[in-house]
């Protein structure tokens, strides 16, 4: 028999200690991703077994995985309902409060920073590239050097407990941030479309609005998503801003909830659980976009 | 718009004219006279032991329903963020709270911080002779007093009888020294690992236990008149030894290090724990049915003494204190002294004594539990103070730490005491 | 471009406005936000630092000039701090590039169910840092957590261990936290530079008789590293200004054990009333801090933006 043409020799079944070798390999990483799997489930599954389990499955020595009894209750409490001291209608408007400051910190950095991006990347005007630089560093700035003066200030103008304070001051972190992601999409972004409208008799501000911001449209989303994320999840300065009900958001409201019912550790995971979800969804549906925004905020800059 | 008629013109001037008499007349009575609209005042409590917020609704409610133009606005916060938050609001704050619970370590320091005023003079009489001394020390600095008294507590000892009596002890313990050898019958037993739980976190919890240790050890004034340290010498030291003897022997639970009251109750409750000191509250939850495992078997005597000292209790008590920035400081007293009244302390006495001296020889008020009472009237007699002086949050932090290092072996008790001595001129500043 | 449409274009870019103006517009209302809430704070935080103010002695402030700045600089509670942020950063820096890196490189093969871990791994990183702290502290709980809980039935561990309220081993348990949730950021962004690799040039170089080991790190590595490297200073930048997931975990206990730098300061001002000294400390915080975004900034500009 004439022997098989090369080609044909290369797909003949390669020799068991290669095969071998390949299944190792194979084994090996599908463990490693059945690892990667449960250490980053896990947590979560324990948080939201606990936030349903009954107190006293939760004290139970040796633990049971899998409570007993299931109860809903403390979810319904919290979100409808009363807790004995009033801390779920604290939780609830720290919630509503956390919702209207991050939406409106949003909506503000996005509109101040991509104004602000567009300058950058489109006009040419002296000092531009300090100024960017100087942006940049506030963004960096860690809040411990500030919450001091800016506690004190707020202090005076009367302005510590409402919603406002902490709007303005979020403003100043996540502007920056904004002005550095939108630049880098907008200088993306041909200037031939700019100059087109342009002709067509817009003026920069609309070239921006007509243009400019529906084709940059993803990488506005990316930015939005991101800016909210960083906006609910602030900690620091609402800690010394915030005072009642009236300002406070949920990262305090948590910390709250741990001094007051420290031990109730399933109102604990419920409060847990509900703060989590709004964050949680929008990383999870719009994954595409945070990621996106991500590499192009802290990698390509 | 149609013009006014003649008629309710001179109707409008005569209302603005009564108007500004009554507000003059208001104005006139000084500053101790109610305003004549309504009022609302802002209160601040703590979420831990003693009253339950329940309670304090239940007092608030009848105080609301008796004035009505009064309203409250409570908030609460667990203990150990009181003190900051008080201090936040009334320094260099927004100055929101018109009366707020001020712990037995804290009129020193908020007296001269300007936080709280002087209210010697506009307490009733009836009050200062009906009300335990020990609750007047907690509410006074130099003299005079800051806060009106209203919760008068210490640490009593609690334990599980059945426990004690399964490991062959009837008679529960009265000096520390049974209390060990209690602890080593029971753990030899096998009925539970750790037979003592602590509060002994690192916060003003693990002080209240070391001092009042240290008050059946040896003494506990830790500073004396001239504000040099005599807390690492004498009474503080012995008892800080003594608390790392209960840890290297296997008789304290080491999760203690990081447990709050209500976790020692949670301990006891769940049967994990035979003896453990707690304030008052602790009863009512560890015989709870709904969240102890234990319920029935808990039962509570005056914390052991040792040596010739037959027992101690440190002060923990708490008053309502009228803040300097308060707007309405006659309303806020007027709340303040409802609360304390006999009849609002008497509502619940299963979470917190009323500090009457009347309702412990009122039959009715001790049947709830006879025993408890009579062990509380001699505990309140002689209750132990913290050191009294303004530098004492900044004592305590430095305290907390270094027992808690030496607790953990990182330093041997005299080291650990004896750095804090050495920091001390720098505190005092 | 025809001649006609050019001078159209000149004349449209001709605006009556110079260009400067036209930029100053629009940069103006971030300035002014950022003017309001990060220059004003700015100088009226060097201008504490310079006085002895304690909140519980109003009224006597005197001047200081440097020496809250000094009697920092020379304390041993400040840089026990600091040595204590530099631990936290560098070690949890290093275990979230580590995982991070595997991570990514497990993201990359061609594996069945990749979609869902692919999906799933944003999810850590999701989480609200408070909620995140809050969770660990609960599954680390020395008397009910599941850490205890899974250790003891798994046999590993002889009776329940104290873990938050132990000196020794707090800061681990605070690390650990953090590596979890923040290594998924680490490992998207990798797998981000890892799919920009050429395939080609990793097949070129299998083909030559390289093993993976060896085309990864003679190939894809040094591709990557740009992207590492800046990974690496943002992930140093947030982890030496640690706060939150430390505060709601341990507060800084026990016995100071998880006293960073940043706790420290607040600890100073809010606790201790010393707004003079926690100004001071706060302007030696932002200054590290500011010394690594130069080089974060330098290293971006050097990977060709």
């Amino acid at each position: 028999m004439p022997s098989p043409p090369v080609a044909v020799l290369r797909h003949r079944r390669p020799p068991p200690a290669v095969r071998v070798r390949r299944l190792a390999r194979a084994a090996f990483l599908y463990a490693g991703m059945i690892v990667a799997l449960v250490v980053v489930l896990a947590p979560f599954a324990w948080l939201l077994i606990s936030s349903v389990a009954e107190p006293v499955d939760l004290l139970e020595r040796p633990l049971r995985w899998i409570p007993a009894h299931i109860s809903l209750n403390r979810f319904v409490d919290l979100t409808v309902g009363s807790t004995p001291d009033d801390s779920a209608l604290g939780f609830r408007a720290a919630f509503l409060n956390s919702t209207i400051i991050a939406s409106t910190v949003t909506l503000v950095s996005m509109v101040v920073g991509t104004l602000a991006a567009y300058a950058f990347a489109r006009l040419r005007f002296p000092g531009r590239s300090w100024l960017v630089l100087a942006f940049m560093a506030t963004y960096m700035l860690p809040p411990i050097a500030l919450i001091l003066p800016l506690y004190q200030i707020m202090s005076s103008l009367h302005l510590r407990d409402t919603p406002f304070a902490l709007i303005i001051i979020y403003s100043s972190f996540v502007t920056p941030f904004v002005i550095w992601i939108m630049r880098g999409y907008i200088e993306s972004i041909s200037p031939d479309l700019d100059d087109a409208a342009r002709v067509d008799g817009c003026s920069r501000l609309g070239a921006l609005w007509r243009v400019v911001v529906p084709v940059a449209a993803p990488g506005l989303l990316s930015t939005a998503l991101l800016a909210f994320l960083m906006a609910w999840d602030e900690f620091l300065y609402a800690l010394i801003i915030t005072q009642t009900n009236a300002s406070k958001t949920l990262p305090i409201a948590i910390n709250d909830f741990i001094g007051r019912h420290g031990v109730d550790f399933g109102l604990l995971a419920t409060g847990g659980v509900i703060a989590a979800l709004p964050p949680v969804l929008i990383a999870f549906i719009f994954q595409r976009y945070i990621v996106a925004g991500l590499t192009a905020g802290s990698v390509k800059g | 718009m149609s013009t006014p008629t003649t008629g309710h013109r001179s109707r409008r001037h005569l209302v603005a004219l009564l108007a500004t008499v009554a507000i003059a007349a208001g104005a006139c009575g000084g500053g101790a006279s109610p305003s004549a609209g309504p009022v609302t005042l802002h209160a601040l409590f703590m979420k831990q032991a003693a009253y339950s917020d329940a309670d304090v609704k239940a007092m608030t409610d009848a105080f609301t329903a008796a004035n009505p133009n009064i309203t409250v606005v409570p908030e609460y916060v667990g203990y150990d963020a009181l003190h900051d938050k008080i201090v936040t609001d009334q320094v260099g704050g927004s100055g929101l709270y018109d009366i707020v619970l001020m712990d037995a370590i804290w009129p020193a320091e908020f007296v001269k911080a300007g936080i709280v005023t002087d209210i010697t003079d506009k307490i009733p009489a009836d009050f200062k002779s009906g009300v335990f001394d020990s609750a007047w020390t907690a509410a006074a600095y130099q003299g005079k007093y800051y806060g009106v008294p209203w919760i008068n507590d210490t640490k009593f000892f609690f334990f599980n009888k059945k426990m004690l009596a399964d490991a062959g002890i009837t008679a529960p313990p009265t000096t520390w020294d049974a209390v060990v050898t209690a602890a080593k019958a029971i753990k030899a037993k096998g009925i539970v690992q750790y037979p003592l739980v602590g509060s002994w976190k690192q916060a003003e919890a693990i002080i209240c236990d070391w001092t009042q240790l240290a008050g059946v050890m040896g003494g506990a004034s830790f500073v004396d008149d001239k504000g040099n340290a005599t807390f690492n010498t004498g009474g503080g030291l012995a008892a800080l030894k003594f608390m790392k003897q209960l840890l290297d022997d296997g008789l304290m639970n080491p999760a203690s290090l990081g447990f709050s009251e209500d976790d020692v109750n949670s301990t006891v409750a769940a049967g994990q724990a035979a003896m453990a000191l707690n304030w008052t509250y602790g009863y009512a939850v560890m015989n709870d049915a709904k969240q102890s495992k234990v319920a029935g078997q808990v039962d509570v005597v005056g914390s052991p003494g040792e040596g010739r000292v037959a027992t101690s209790g440190v002060n923990g008590g708490m008053s309502l204190a009228i803040t300097k920035n308060s707007k309405h400081p006659a309303e806020a007293l007027k709340y303040a002294l409802w609360l304390a009244s006999q009849k609002s302390q008497e509502m619940d006495t299963t979470l917190a004594f009323p500090m009457w001296k009347a309702s412990f020889d009122s039959a009715d008020i001790t049947k709830a539990n006879p025993a408890f009472f009579a062990a509380a009237k001699v505990q309140f007699a002689g209750l132990v103070a913290r050191p009294v002086v303004p530098y004492y949050t900044k004592l305590s932090n430095a305290l907390q730490v270094a027992i808690q290092t030496a607790l953990q072996g990182k330093a041997t008790p005299e080291q650990a005491l004896n750095d804090v001595a050495a920091k001390l001129p720098d505190l005092q500043k | 471009m025809s001649g006609l449409a050019r001078a159209r274009l000149a004349r449209a870019r001709a605006s009556p406005w110079p260009e400067t103006w036209v930029a100053a517009a629009f940069i103006a209302p971030a300035a002014l936000v950022i003017l309001l809430v990060v220059v004003i704070p700015l100088g009226r935080a060097a201008w504490m630092s310079v006085f002895d103010i304690s909140l519980v002695r109003p009224g006597n402030e005197p001047f200081v000039g440097l020496r809250n700045y000094i009697e920092q600089l020379t304390s041993g509670d400040f840089w026990a701090a600091t040595a204590r942020a530099l631990f936290f950063t560098v070690v949890s820096t290093a275990l979230e590039l580590g995982f991070g890196l595997a991570l990514a490189l497990l993201m990359s093969q061609p594996l069945r169910f990749q979609w869902f871990l692919r999906a799933i791994i944003i999810l850590p990183w999701a989480l609200p840092t408070i909620v995140n702290a809050l969770m660990w502290r609960w599954i680390d709980n020395a008397e009910y957590g599941a850490l205890n809980a899974l250790l003891t039935q798994l046999g590993l561990l002889h009776e329940y261990k104290v873990w938050l309220s132990n000196s020794d081993i707090a800061m681990w348990m605070v690390i650990v936290a953090d590596v979890w949730k923040m290594t998924p950021l680490v490992a998207i962004l990798l797998f981000a530079a890892l799919q920009s690799v050429d395939r080609e040039l990793i097949e070129v170089a299998r083909v030559d008789g390289a093993s993976g080991l060896q085309a990864f790190r003679r190939i894809v590595l040094p591709l990557i590293m740009p992207v590492v490297l800046i990974v690496l200073v943002l992930r140093t930048m947030e982890a030496f200004k640690v706060f939150d997931i430390i505060w709601i975990m341990t507060g800084g206990g026990p016995a100071n054990a998880t006293q960073t730098v940043a706790i420290y300061a607040y600890q100073t001002a809010y606790q201790g009333y010393d707004f003079g000294r926690g100004a001071a400390l706060g302007y030696i915080i932002a200054l590290v801090i500011m010394v690594l975004a130069a080089v974060y900034l330098r290293l971006l500009g050097r990977t060709g933006r």
